[in-house]
Formats: C-alpha cells, sequence, structure tokens
C-alpha cells in the first residue's frame, strides 16, 4: 500500500477530482438501469428489439471498447510502431464484414442469440450445443480481463485494493445488468460511450496541440513540430528509435504473413464475437441493422484513429524526457509510476544516467504498456481534471464491455440452454427469472476470475478473437451464403476449427503437446494470427464433409432464402 | 415471378457487396501491408503513405464503405420493393 499512498499525497486535487467524476458517473449509470428495467424475456435479450440505429450504434461502440482499447491500446501500438496496425486495422476491419455479411441477414432471421441461428440453421440441436459451447469460452476469457480492468483503475485511481474495486465494479454492473437486461445495458452503454470518447479525446487534443499547434490529433501526428524547427513529429520519432537501437517507428518488426494473418484473424474475430453480434438483434429493421453498424464503426473509428496519434505523442514525449538523462532529475510522474511497478530503473552502468536502447542487456528502463494513456495527462502536465477523467473513461469502457459479455453468458444459459434444449414449455416470465439468475452467477464467476486471475488471461483475451473466428464466422457466413450447406458440414468445421485454434495456442501460449517457440510457428504465424488458419480451415472441412452428406431439409433451405430479403423482419421472437 | 425477383435481388446485392470488399481489401491488406514499403516511397505532409494507410486511411475507408452500402441497399430495397 505504499506506492498508493504516495499517489495520495501526490495528488489529492487528482483524487477528489478523481471522486467526483467515478461518483457522477456511475450514479448516472445506475440511475438508467433503474429507468430501463427489463419487464419481459424480449426486453431482457434485445431490448424489446426497438433501439433506434443511433442509440445501438453508440451502445455498440461503448460495448465493443473494452478496457484493452481504452488503456492498453495506444501503449501497445506506441512501443510497436507499424505493428500497432494489426489491431487498428483488425479491431475495425471487422466492421465492414458484420455490416455487409452477417448483420442484416441475422437481424432479418430475427431471435436472441447467435447459437439459436446456429441451432436453427443447422436444424440440429448439436450445433446449437456447440453454437453454446462456443459462445461461453469466448465470453469467459473476455470478461474475465475486463473485471481485472477495473480493478486496475479502482487502484491506481482511488487507493482502494484492487480486489475491493474488482468487487465494487461487480455490484454496479450486478446492478444494471441485471435488472435491465439489454435494455438497461443498451442506455448505459450510450452513456457509457459519451464518457469514455471525451475522456480519450480530451488528453489528445491538449497534447496535439501542444506539440504540433494542431488541435485534430489524427492531422497533428503527421504535422511538424510546434518547436519551429520544421522537422515533421514522425521523422524525428523514426530518428531517435534509430538512434537507439529499435527499429524504425514507422517501419515495424513483423513478418509480413504474420501482420497479414493477425489482421485477419482480429477483423474476422471481431465480426463473430458473439457481444457484437447479439447488438443487431435489437434493432427494429434491417436497414436500420445496417446502418447502425456504419454509426458503431464510425464512433470506435474516433478513438481508433485518434491511438496512434497518442501513441506517437506519448513515445516521443517519453523518449525525450528520459533518455540519457540523469535519473535524479526525473519528473513527478515518472516517480510516482515507478512506485507502482509501471516504470522500473535499474542503473546497470552505474553512471546515473537512464539508458533507454533496444539492447536488452543495456537497457535499464522498462515502461509498461497501459503508462501511456494512464499517465500521458501527467506527462503533458494537464490540470487534474482531465487526469480524474481518464479514470472514469477507463471504467465507463472496462464496465460497458463487461457488461455486454455477461449478458451473452445468461442469455445462452437462460435461453440457448434451459429454454431451448431443456425445458421448452418454461413460461416467460420463469425465463427472465432463470436469465436474471445466469446473470447473477455469470457476475460472480467474472469477479473470481478478476480476483483470482489465472495466468493466462492477458494472453487468451486476444486469443479470443481467434476461437471466435475459427468456429463462429465461416459457419454464419456459410450460413447464409451457402444454401446447401447442411449441419454435419458446418458442425465439424466448428468442431475442426476450435479444436485445432485451442491446440495452437495452448502449445506456443503454455507449452502444451511439446510446446514450441517462434522458430517452429507453423509458416511463421504467431498464436495471435492463427485464427486465420483455423478459420480456414473450418470453411474447407465444412465443404468437404458437406459434398458427402445430405443437403439440408427443404424448410432450411427456404429460410435461408428468406432470410435474405430485407422486408418484413418483424420482430424477434422465441 | 417473385421467386426470380427476389433471385434477382440477391444477385445485385451479391455484385455490391463484392466490389465494396475488394475496396475493404485493397486498402487494409494492399496498401497497409502487402504493398506498404513501395507506398513509403511516397509522403502525405509527415507520414509516409503506406504507414498512413495502415493506421489511419484503412479505417476511413471502412467508415466510407459501409455508409456507401447502406445508401445503395437502401436504393435497391426500393427498386425490388423490399423496403418498408
Amino acid at each position: 500500500m505504499v506506492m498508493m499512498n504516495s499517489f495520495l499525497v501526490a495528488g489529492i486535487g487528482v483524487q477528489n477530482w478523481t471522486y467526483i467524476l467515478v461518483g457522477i458517473t456511475f450514479t448516472l449509470y445506475i440511475g438508467i438501469a433503474i429507468w430501463s428495467r427489463a419487464g419481459s424475456t424480449k426486453e431482457f435479450y434485445v431490448a424489446g428489439g426497438g433501439v433506434s440505429p443511433l442509440a445501438n450504434g453508440m451502445a455498440t461502440a461503448a460495448d465493443w471498447m473494452s478496457a484493452a482499447s481504452f488503456i492498453s491500446m495506444a501503449g501497445i501500438i506506441s512501443f510497436s510502431g507499424y505493428d500497432g496496425a494489426v489491431y487498428l486495422m483488425g479491431w475495425t476491419g471487422g466492421y465492414v464484414l458484420l455490416a455487409l455479411l452477417l448483420a442484416p441477414y441475422l437481424r432479418k432471421f430475427g431471435k436472441f442469440t447467435v447459437p439459436d441461428f446456429i441451432g436453427d440453421r443447422y436444424y440440429s440441436n448439436a450445433a446449437r450445443l456447440v453454437g453454446v459451447i462456443c459462445a461461453l469460452i469466448v465470453s469467459f476469457t473476455y470478461v474475465a480481463g475486463q473485471m481485472r480492468g477495473v480493478g486496475l483503475v479502482f487502484s491506481r485511481f482511488l487507493e482502494v485494493d484492487i480486489n475491493t474495486g474488482v468487487i465494487i465494479g461487480m455490484i454496479i454492473v450486478l446492478f444494471y445488468a441485471v435488472l435491465g437486461g439489454m435494455k438497461g445495458i443498451t442506455y448505459t452503454q450510450v452513456a457509457q460511450y459519451c464518457v469514455l470518447i471525451f475522456a480519450f479525446m480530451v488528453p489528445a487534443i491538449f497534447i496535439s496541440i501542444q506539440m504540433t499547434g494542431n488541435p485534430i490529433p489524427q492531422l497533428g501526428f503527421g504535422s511538424q513540430l510546434a518547436d519551429g524547427s520544421g522537422t515533421y513529429l514522425l521523422d524525428k520519432l523514426d530518428g531517435l528509435s534509430t538512434d537507439l537501437g529499435f527499429a524504425e517507428y514507422t517501419e515495424g518488426s513483423k513478418s509480413l504473413i504474420d501482420i497479414f494473418a493477425i489482421t485477419l484473424a482480429l477483423m474476422v474475430g471481431t465480426a463473430g464475437l458473439p457481444h457484437v453480434i447479439v447488438r443487431f438483434f435489437t434493432v427494429k429493421r434491417v436497414k436500420d441493422a445496417r446502418k447502425s453498424a456504419g454509426i458503431a464503426l464510425l464512433l470506435i473509428a474516433i478513438l481508433y484513429t485518434t491511438a496512434p496519434a497518442v501513441a506517437v505523442f506519448a513515445r516521443t514525449n517519453m523518449i525525450e524526457t528520459v533518455s540519457n538523462k540523469p535519473y535524479s532529475t526525473m519528473p513527478e510522474w515518472f516517480k510516482k509510476w515507478e512506485t507502482t511497478g509501471l516504470i522500473t530503473f535499474t542503473d546497470k552502468n552505474n553512471d546515473g544516467l537512464i539508458q533507454y536502447v533496444a539492447n536488452k542487456d543495456k537497457n535499464e528502463l522498462v515502461v509498461d504498456n497501459d503508462i501511456m494513456v494512464l499517465a500521458n495527462p501527467e506527462i503533458a502536465k494537464l490540470p487534474d481534471w482531465v487526469i480524474a477523467l481518464v479514470a472514469a473513461g477507463a471504467l465507463a469502457a472496462a464496465l460497458s464491455t463487461a457488461a455486454g459479455l455477461l449478458l451473452v453468458i445468461s442469455a445462452s444459459v437462460s435461453h440457448d440452454l434451459i429454454k431451448k434444449m431443456i425445458n421448452p414449455k418454461i413460461s416467460d416470465k420463469n425465463e427472465l427469472v432463470a436469465a436474471r439468475l445466469s446473470a447473477v452467477v455469470a457476475v460472480c464467476v467474472a469477479g473470481y476470475f478478476g480476483i483470482n486471475p489465472p495466468g493466462f488471461v492477458a494472453a487468451t483475451v486476444a486469443l479470443a478473437f481467434g476461437l471466435a473466428a475459427a468456429s463462429f464466422f465461416p459457419a454464419i457466413i456459410l450460413g447464409i451464403f451457402y444454401k446447401k450447406m447442411n449441419k454435419e458440414g458446418a458442425i465439424s468445421g466448428m468442431v475442426i476449427g476450435i479444436l485445432s485454434m485451442l491446440f495452437y495456442m495452448t502449445k506456443f501460449k503454455f507449452g502444451w503437446f511439446g510446446g514450441g517457440t517462434q522458430a517452429d510457428w507453423w509458416f511463421g504465424i504467431s498464436p495471435e494470427g492463427f485464427g486465420t488458419v483455423a478459420m480456414l480451415l473450418n470453411f474447407v472441412v465444412s465443404i468437404v464433409i458437406m459434398k458427402f452428406t445430405p443437403e439440408p431439409p427443404k424448410s432450411v433451405q427456404d429460410l435461408v432464402e428468406n432470410i435474405r430479403i430485407p422486408s418484413n423482419a418483424g420482430e424477434a421472437t422465441h | 415471378m417473385i421467386k426470380n425477383k427476389a433471385k434477382l435481388y440477391w444477385k445485385e446485392n451479391i455484385r455490391y457487396v463484392l466490389i465494396l470488399m475488394f475496396i475493404w481489401f485493397i486498402v487494409s491488406f494492399g496498401a497497409g501491408i502487402i504493398f506498404k514499403d513501395a507506398l513509403n516511397e511516397f509522403k502525405m505532409g509527415g507520414f509516409k503513405l503506406g504507414f498512413w494507410f495502415a493506421q489511419q486511411g484503412s479505417m476511413y475507408v471502412f467508415v466510407i464503405l459501409i455508409f456507401v452500402y447502406v445508401h445503395l441497399m437502401n436504393k435497391l430495397d426500393k427498386k425490388y420493393g423490399y423496403d418498408e
């Protein structure tokens, strides 16, 4: 707790501002939850199906942008330069796939969940069960990371224990997810989008003006420095990077095939994530589903096009502040974040100067990715309220994503398992009770993983995309665009896809099945990019098996023809 | 007749999707990844062009693509009487 105390001493102003801003935003979320309680399963699962495209776009954007997007992404780009593009293109390009290939048809299909589609389209409860299992694996790996994120933000900014932070987060999410279901979540996410985008943009704009004189960060990082030297910021950063032995910032160091594979896996994974897809069940008409995908991406792109600018500002600032400067003259923020363990300095050659270089033996400074967003306002000497705003924004990002995932988990259990497979006669009222109960259980499980994070959580969050890419995406695409695809093909494709992804991931991440190093990667593709291979495998297996097995029944082929026509989408039904 | 109409509608839809997906591929995997080094020879302000496509341009194009698709499909829905 020493580190937290130093925090308090360092910034009474920041602390109070943080309490005020977090307090106001949390009150807002709870108020919205009470106002928008769910009264039926339809409201609980798909918010009644009457959400406007704008509100759904905002909710989708907040649902989508997690603690990782808000806190970590700019930092990761900052340290990986060009290579960071895999996240930028990967996590936005998927929306093009969603809007053009998935969302309109799934909306027309008009059910509550992704396993619903899999089960009905492939006329089999076995397919439905495979869908449920995939949805649960993907959502649980993802949600544990979010709860941890909530705990971290609380502990860093509010001087509480990480576990207390997780529990506070659990109670808030429990309150509005259990009470409001999709309806409550949708309208809190609208509020959370506003909070998080404001919190991300304000410091970015301030810093862009400071460094380049241009108030638009997207243009600022391609501009000349404000010091009148006439040097472009990116040229300067390239120079600084190569001087220290790093790759040129704008060049990166990953292989082309790996960049390609990771980007595609993230895109396809995004389009296959159940908590994203399900958002498009909440709008009224097919045309609204298309439009809200566009609005969602526009709102997401505001943050995603700013992040690489923040990355460049922060990296340049950091190198200039620390490189070859005496440790004793470091500014206050350096010492402050050092006490949290996110910055560590070891003076290997005892010269009192900080050597920050690519060579691992000579490098003396280790900086955590997350610093770049969390400490950026302090590094740029912005006012206390801006620093507090970042905390509120990070919490909004983590909570909104956690809530969306919890809803998928609860719907998978109460709707796909209980209603569709175990007890089809259950009344709407009882199903709603079951949905709420499973949400409570899901929050508790997520909280447990937040407090006792299994070592693999951080590694698997990125891999949740690979799993979604390997399982759902091909099954849904073939289900819409290939009328003759049958259950045998789809089920074997999903099973082979997700198993091969799990195999590759556990082999190279956890050392199972003999383990292996980077040199052993197949085709030079990292586990993060393997979702692309597993997805292709899924497609091939599905089509080959289909050729040797019976056609789907006429009724299913008619269903496929029906979902291709946008009119008469009607309301989502059981 | 109705079946035929649905078939024609679907065909036009697929054509739009293929064209837009082609652009999607070219800006991201093409300009941002495969041809990045060649494009980096050109500069736009302080940006090397390949780098800009990878970290900025592709995302702008993605947003535009979806709205173009929305527009095209709304028109197509009207043409075939599927709008509501």
